[in-house]
């Protein structure tokens, strides 16, 4: 079975716990506002095919490096888009006692996502927004596939973490990071929540690839804002 | 029993020169954290202050704050010298003020006028007289070099040799003048010299080492006077931790007053001081306050010590390094981990006293370190950019657990065995020399066999890697022998008396031979492999370029295609090398490593099939080439771990450099994720890492405003230097490396 894959990165710190071995996968059906990978979107782009010998291979060569807390993080693109691999793949490398995560944009379910989702160990969820509305606004789909998503995480009983990309106007209010916590409260175990400062250095991207980029003229998020923001937020299991 | 070795569990120590006994007997690992450290007195900050009001001033005098060209640096040459008089609890400069820097002329009286020409200052017209009548170092190899010797160093083929200073690379066990004081010491290498000069065939071998312990003798009752100068008698063992610290100082001091050699390591002192300091805080001796005291005095001292060189020798050993290196950790036979108090202490110094490029720290890592341990070193490299790590479960099986680390990258075993430093030959232009069948690339010059050049292409590689092998046979047996004449003439000329009298009287030797250009030949041969290279010749048929068409796998990026290609070169080279005899027996060894040589090696050798272009700067050491590896930072650790070191057991250096924000969001996860990094690095069998974590933007800043960083320093290749004491050449370098940045 193949996968289409965007890029390897042996090494990733930011991703899930420990040293990570991430695959980038190749497609994504949202349009993001902020997305730092554009060139992900496309599902016949990327770098080329990747076959479970492969993921196995990259893993190995990671393993030293994992310790205990690390593994193998599936990120995108939408990796979810291809679930069907995703759950073969992560199936796979638990043969091989690796642990792996999901990093998804929870703007895709197919009827593969179920397998995906309750073979892995960790998901992380991007929330966007909390406002239906303005959720369709950032990543041009519907919030439904999130709810979706986030019912079968529950119902798999999977461990989470979340992540908000925080973007000056968009959703960097102190009622934004409540409503956040509020609505985070919908998933039953919550070990972390990320905000991740918006950032421009994706730009020069966009103009390689031909694309507009629509947050032209917005300033990246301003760090000392993020940190009273993030003392905002409150992990539900933590209390 | 000698009553100041009250307390300590006895052994054969008592009855023979055995540290690593001692040691073993007696020092208590530690396993908690580091919350028991103490910051600076009021005294360090004192002094602290003055050094840091002299450096300024060292740096806007260009580099060099004061020379004495008046006397010869002897072990009593200057009367004592302090950084705050009255202030100093540990005592000894190298001249009589700090960072003034001195003569060593017996390695090279030529280098010696250089160096003093180029600050302006003469030499006594009765020193420069007497070289006409005295032989130095560097007249006697001269004399003895062949013509093609001196092409293959001319054209760049072996640079850096140690044919014009003196070689360094000897670490004298100093710890054996704080056990057992300098009288027992001078009494064992009496009964040696009688032992050596009784044999019943006294060769040549016998009857030098019959005279170099003479010279040792009496160099120990030199610095028992230079200690006296000090107010301190050193004919007996030390009595307390601040002796111990005070005795081996001195015993590392007289090397280094009368030594230049490039590199002069400390040794392993850290844990063997931490016995007295235990002894000391359970009598009630001294406080934990006041032991911190005396290590940042020490190491305060280590920071001042300097040697004059000339530009051209700053060309290759970027930064002004002494290379005063200290291991710190590691494990013992016994599987107990070498950890101790004293192992934090001298970390702690990077706080108290501000992060620098000296002493050169040295994590000898282990996965048996404990784990809190593991986390200070860590946080140590996030905080400073100051020390390096190498693999103590890789070193310990081939070396023992009393190795120390000559250098940047080399073992050697404590007060058993030394090394003559033989800098490094010229992998990329080796090959070029191949397909060229004999021509210099720059020069045209004919140099080695000569052949039929390679053809029009697409070169075949195993056309390519046969010629590659006949010129490394040739060129490997030429190395040995230059080094051969080398080491000859040192030992000749300017014995290292001083610090030769720390070892035993008759040592193991090892011949440390190195490689520059290791990424660039492999990728050069993975071109020819992979993809399709074409030479290009000038109107001299001379191939001065390639063509390369399609692309090929580079080293750096876990790709067996090519690793393997780089591991192959390694083994040949120390394979051609162990073919040729060595002076005195010594053992073949072998180290990817550069210094900063690597921007002077790239400057002499032209483009390569790589698509480097000539004169660019190499790759440090064993890294990959700049920005080639990227497929993070994983795959490229991964690369340098399949370097095996048993080929290279001079060691396999590699410098790292990434972004805080790659390691973790949060202090805590960067700590954690840099001790990951290590522990996978070393259990794939990596040797060494040189770790910086810093983001590009800081170092051009640095590089445009140098007088905002004063104190930035980083790590280059096996050492560290402070920013803004590189040329712009090679700060130029440093920041085109490749930095591991988040996703």
């Amino acid at each position: 079975m193949k996968g289409r894959l965007h890029s390897i990165e042996t090494f990733g710190a930011v991703d899930g716990p420990g040293i990570r071995t991430v695959f980038f996968m190749q497609g994504c059906p949202a349009r993001c506002l902020y997305c730092h990978n554009p060139d992900s979107w496309s599902l016949d782009g990327g770098e080329r095919d990747i076959e479970i010998p492969e993921i196995l291979h990259w893993a190995e060569r990671g393993r030293p490096y994992h310790g205990e807390k690390g593994g193998v993080t599936f990120s995108g693109g939408e990796p979810l888009l291809q679930g069907e691999f995703l759950a073969e793949a992560i199936r796979a490398l638990h043969g091989i006692g690796i642990k792996s995560a999901i990093d998804t944009s929870g703007t895709y379910v197919d009827e593969y996502t179920e397998a995906a989702i309750a073979e892995c160990d960790l998901v992380l969820l991007d929330i966007k927004h909390t406002d239906a509305e303005r959720f369709e606004i950032i990543a041009g789909r519907k919030q439904d596939t999130l709810f979706q998503l986030i019912d079968l995480i529950n119902k798999h009983d999977k461990h989470v973490w979340i992540r908000n990309v925080v973007v000056p106007d968009i959703n960097d209010t102190e009622e934004d990071i409540e409503a956040l916590n509020e609505f985070i409260k919908k998933v039953r175990h919550v070990d972390k929540v990320e905000l991740l400062g918006y950032h421009t250095m994706a730009v020069n991207k966009y103009g390689k690839l031909g694309i507009t980029y629509r947050l032209k003229g917005v300033p990246a998020m301003d760090g000392e804002r993020l940190a009273q923001l993030r003392a905002l937020v409150r992990v539900p299991s933590a209390e | 029993m000698r009553k100041e070795w009250e307390g300590f569990v006895t052994g054969s120590w008592t009855e023979q020169i055995d540290v690593e006994e001692f040691i073993r007997l007696n020092y208590k690992p530690y396993d908690g954290d580091d919350s028991f450290l103490a910051g600076p007195t009021e005294r360090t900050k004192e002094c602290y202050a003055k050094v840091q009001e002299l450096l300024v001033a060292e740096r806007k005098a260009g580099g060099t704050l004061k020379v004495d060209a008046s006397r010869i640096m002897r072990i009593n040459a200057f009367g004592p010298g302090y950084i705050v008089p009255g202030k100093d609890i540990i005592v000894g400069l190298q001249t009589d003020e700090p960072l003034k820097r001195g003569i060593c002329p017996f390695g090279g009286i030529k280098m010696v006028r250089e160096e003093v020409a180029e600050f302006g200052e003469t030499l006594p017209e009765e020193i420069d007289k007497m070289f006409d009548y005295v032989t130095t170092h560097n007249d006697g190899v001269f004399k003895a070099y062949s013509k093609e010797m001196k092409q293959v160093r001319h054209l760049g083929f072996i640079t850096g040799l140690p044919d014009a200073y003196g070689r360094g690379r000897i670490i004298g066990d100093y710890r054996r003048a704080a056990l057992y004081g300098i009288d027992y010491l001078i009494e064992e290498k009496q009964k040696d010299h009688e032992m050596i000069a009784s044999r019943h065939v006294m060769n040549e071998e016998n009857i030098r080492t019959a005279e170099e312990v003479s010279n040792q003798i009496i160099a120990l009752k030199e610095i028992k006077k230079m200690a006296e100068s000090y107010g301190f008698d050193i004919s007996g063992p030390a009595k307390d931790v601040k002796e111990a610290i005070q005795w081996t100082y001195f015993a590392y001091l007289a090397g280094i007053k009368e030594e230049n050699g490039a590199a002069m390591s400390l040794g392993r002192t850290s844990t063997f001081i931490d016995i007295y300091a235990e002894r000391d805080l359970a009598n009630g001796v001294y406080t934990e306050e006041q032991i911190q005291e005396f290590i940042d005095d020490f190491i305060l001292k280590q920071r001042v010590a300097r040697h004059l060189r000339t530009t051209e020798y700053n060309e290759l050993f970027g930064g002004d390094p002494m290379w005063i290196t200290e291991g710190i950790g590691g494990v013992g036979m016994d599987g107990r981990h070498k950890v101790t108090k004293n192992s934090y202490r001298f970390l702690q110094t990077l706080y108290n006293l501000g992060p620098a490029p000296e002493p050169n720290l040295t994590v000898l890592w282990s996965e048996k370190l404990p784990e809190p341990f593991k986390q200070f070193c860590a946080k140590v490299s996030i905080d400073t950019d100051s020390i390096q790590y190498e693999n103590d479960d890789k070193m310990r099986p081939s070396y023992g657990e009393d190795y120390s680390i000559a250098c940047c990258v080399s073992a050697i075993q404590m007060g058993q065995q030394m090394q003559f430093f033989g800098a490094r030959c010229n992998l990329a232009k080796i090959l070029l020399l191949g397909l060229n069948g004999g021509i210099d690339e720059r020069t045209g010059e004919k140099v080695g066999p000569q052949m039929e050049p390679v053809g029009d292409g697409p070169i075949d590689f195993d056309d390519a890697w046969k010629r590659f092998n006949v010129y490394l046979e040739w060129l490997m047996e030429l190395y040995v022998n230059i080094m051969n004449i080398i080491h000859f003439m040192h030992d000749k000329y300017d014995f290292e008396r001083s610090q030769m009298a720390f070892l035993n009287s008759e040592v193991k030797r090892l011949m440390a031979f190195g490689v520059a250009g290791f990424s660039v030949a492999a990728d050069s041969f993975s071109a020819i492999k992979y993809a399709k290279v074409y030479p290009i010749r000038d109107e001299n048929g001379v191939i001065v370029d390639f063509r390369t068409e399609g692309e090929f796998p580079k080293y750096g990026n876990d790709d067996d295609r090519v690793d393997e290609i780089a591991v192959k070169i390694s083994e040949r080279t120390i394979e051609e090398l162990r073919k040729h005899p060595t002076y005195r027996n010594s053992v073949h060894t072998l180290s990817v490593l550069t210094i900063t040589s690597n921007v002077m090696y790239g400057k002499k050798t032209g483009n390569t099939p790589d698509g480097r272009r000539a004169g660019t700067p190499f790759a440090p050491g064993a890294n990959p080439m700049h920005e080639r590896d990227n497929h993070g930072a994983v795959a490229s650790l991964n690369s340098v771990s399949k370097i095996n070191w048993d080929t290279c057991q001079d060691g396999v250096s590699n410098t790292f450099s990434i972004t805080p924000e790659a390691l973790g969001k949060d202090r805590e996860t960067q700590v954690d994720t840099l001790v990951g990094l290590l522990n996978g690095y070393f259990e794939r069998g990596a040797h060494h890492l040189n770790v910086n974590v810093l983001n590009r933007s800081l170092l051009e800043d640095a590089y445009e405003n140098p007088e905002k960083y004063p104190n930035l320093t980083v790590r280059v290749s096996g050492y560290a230097v402070r920013f803004n004491a590189l040329s712009k050449n090679h700060q130029k370098e440093v920041i085109a490396r490749t930095f591991h940045q988040g996703i």
